[in-house]
């Protein structure tokens, strides 16, 4: 029997046209896409559980594992929260049911989405679609991994460090870390509070628009949210004239990045000065100096106190143990992975008496700066660029044994997420066989014009998104 | 920048986490080198620099002052490792 679909290569919106046109019902295209995991999940491990009835009128989607759905497992990949069935819907998730999207189950991630490759999941890790013996990139791993392998049309991440952006990069996707604030956390699972935000991930731009409509807005359960300024208009321009895009002037002597990397990102702006957009520098002199250490203060010290709530009381499993505190340091000790462990004592150190002022005050003025110099540099230009990951896709094993490489992945992602802003990460071309990760930032609320930057470099750039191993695998 | 085994038992004392001699040692080695990483924050000279805490400009978010339904007990104590009645059961505090 003849597939419905080419779940490899077909796009969100050529989905729903399909479903409205009535060529496909939404069961069949769920029975697809579970087809497409059957075929394909054992090797890459992008989900951890699937949903087999599709409940709702329009197309699937898959949902990160840190988004709590009503009913469906939810682990955070952690031990400290398996057999965790919620019993009400993340936001984001109704909303997706609200708009008739069908759950196809639930996405791997680093545990409480604390990681660059996915290894850090008590469930192990997910495979890259474009070579399996290496990572996705991670947290948002089981995601990037489904879409780019044809298991999703599309899914909702989240990005705290770089969770959407860099395993986008490293899989080939398109991925949106929105403005903060934006969209609703509420019943997501929390990492660090000031900085997790939900967002996209799909094949195209345009997809990526769609499905942000869907999810961003007020939400009076979520009291950091507004409403948009603006409403998501889809992007179809195809030139950038007028377009003024910068580039820090750091990103020359960072060394971090792979040549192949820079080479793709410079071929990036090529295209777009051929597109009409007038590209220059810009100066971000403390992001890539002060923005990973200002983040490993601010964020573990988040962590620490919102992973506080897992303690053996009211959910999750428990150690017994004769008194209640002995019952609360075992369930964690045993329940917690150890980079959620490495991160709650950093966090608890750098809040703790006599550390506070040095290690987490400092990095909260540290932030201040980086938002002020994010605010003068877009004073000059419309949109940075950078590359979205300094390298391409590494070997599984390669970083899971030094925290400190680990934490470097997110070098380029970073700085911009602690000064709130919205970020584009767009495939750009490969380097070593592997994708290479446009970076797109903008000011605040500034997603529209992301879109429409992004979308125009997309029809130039021309990547295809399917990985070479899977071509031809279906006509 | 080092920090001593000592310190790491009294933040895992904190953070409640019941550690392992394993752990402990390899804690200590790991939490050294992030804390020398991420201390070059301290090479900066902020004291006029106000601290940010939250990247949006949002103060005194009201809501509607109306009833809404609470989720039902069954649900709340749905995940619950053990349940007494209404209440979670917990081992005894002392």
């Amino acid at each position: 029997m003849a597939p419905v679909v080419d779940t490899l290569r077909l796009t969100a919106e050529d989905a729903l046209g399909l479903v409205e046109r009535r060529e496909v019902s939404p069961a069949e295209l769920h029975g697809a896409y579970l087809e497409a995991i059957g075929e394909r999940n054992d090797e890459l491990h992008a989900y951890l559980r699937t949903v087999e009835t599709a409940e709702g009128a329009s197309i699937p989607i898959a949902l990160k594992d840190v988004i709590s759905t009503k009913g469906v497992e939810t682990t955070a990949g952690s031990k400290i929260l398996e057999g965790y069935v919620p019993v009400f819907d993340a936001t984001v998730a109704a909303r997706c049911k609200a708009a008739g999207l069908t759950l196809l189950g639930k996405t791997n991630t680093d545990e409480f989405a604390m990681g660059s490759s996915t290894e850090n999941s008590a469930w192990g890790p997910s495979r890259n679609p474009w070579d399996p013996a290496l990572v996705p990139g991670g947290s948002g791993g089981g995601n990037a991994a489904a879409v780019s392998a044809g298991l999703a049309p599309w899914g909702l991440g989240s990005d705290t460090g770089g969770s959407i952006k860099q395993p986008s990069a490293l899989c080939g996707n398109v991925g949106l870390r929105p403005t903060y604030g934006t969209v609703s956390r509420f019943g997501v699972v929390a990492f660090a509070s000031s900085l997790d935000q939900i967002g996209p991930v799909a094949k195209t731009v345009r997809d990526v628009a769609l499905l942000y409509s869907i999810i961003a807005g007020r939400d009076p359960y979520d009291s950091t949210t507004v409403e948009l300024p603006e409403p998501v208009q889809l992007p179809d321009a195809e030139r950038l004239d007028g377009l003024r895009i910068g580039v820090p002037t750091q990103i020359e002597s960072l060394e971090a990045i792979e040549p192949g990397v820079r080479a793709a990102f410079e071929q990036a702006l090529e295209l777009a000065r051929e597109l009409g957009a007038e590209v220059g520098d810009c100066d971000l002199p403390i992001s890539y100096r002060y923005g990973m250490p200002c983040y490993y203060l601010i964020a573990p010290a988040e962590a620490s106190s919102n992973l506080a709530r897992y303690d053996g009381v009211r959910f999750g499993p428990r150690t017994e143990a004769a008194t209640y505190r002995e019952m609360v340091e075992r369930t964690r000790d045993e329940g917690f992975g150890a980079e959620p462990k490495r991160r709650i004592m950093l966090g608890t150190y750098a809040l703790s008496a006599g550390y506070y002022d040095a290690f987490y005050g400092q990095a909260q003025k540290v932030r201040t700066l980086l938002i002020r110099e994010h605010r003068e540099a877009l004073a000059t230009v419309d949109v940075i660029a950078t590359p979205t990951s300094p390298t391409v896709a590494f070997p599984i094993g390669d970083k899971a044994a030094d925290p400190l490489a680990m934490y470097a992945c997110d070098l380029l992602t970073i700085p911009s997420n602690l000064a709130g802003l919205p970020g584009l990460s767009i495939p750009c071309g490969l380097s070593d066989e592997l994708p290479v990760g446009l970076q797109l930032l903008g000011p605040q609320f500034g997603e529209n014009l992301l879109f429409r930057a992004g979308h125009a470099l997309e029809r130039a750039i021309g990547f295809d998104t399917v990985p070479t191993r899977f071509r031809g695998a279906r006509t | 920048m080092a920090i001593s085994r000592e310190e790491v038992l009294h933040v895992a004392r904190l953070a409640r986490l019941a550690l392992t001699d394993d752990e402990i040692e390899r804690l200590t080695q790991e939490l050294g080198k992030i804390l020398e990483a991420v201390g070059v924050v301290s090479e900066l000279d902020l004291a006029d620099v106000p601290p940010t805490s939250h990247p949006l400009d949002l103060v005194n978010v009201w809501d509607e002052d109306v009833l809404r339904d609470s989720l039902a007990l069954d649900e709340v104590f749905a995940n619950a490792p053990a349940r007494d009645g209404d209440l979670f059961r917990v081992p005894p505090t002392a």
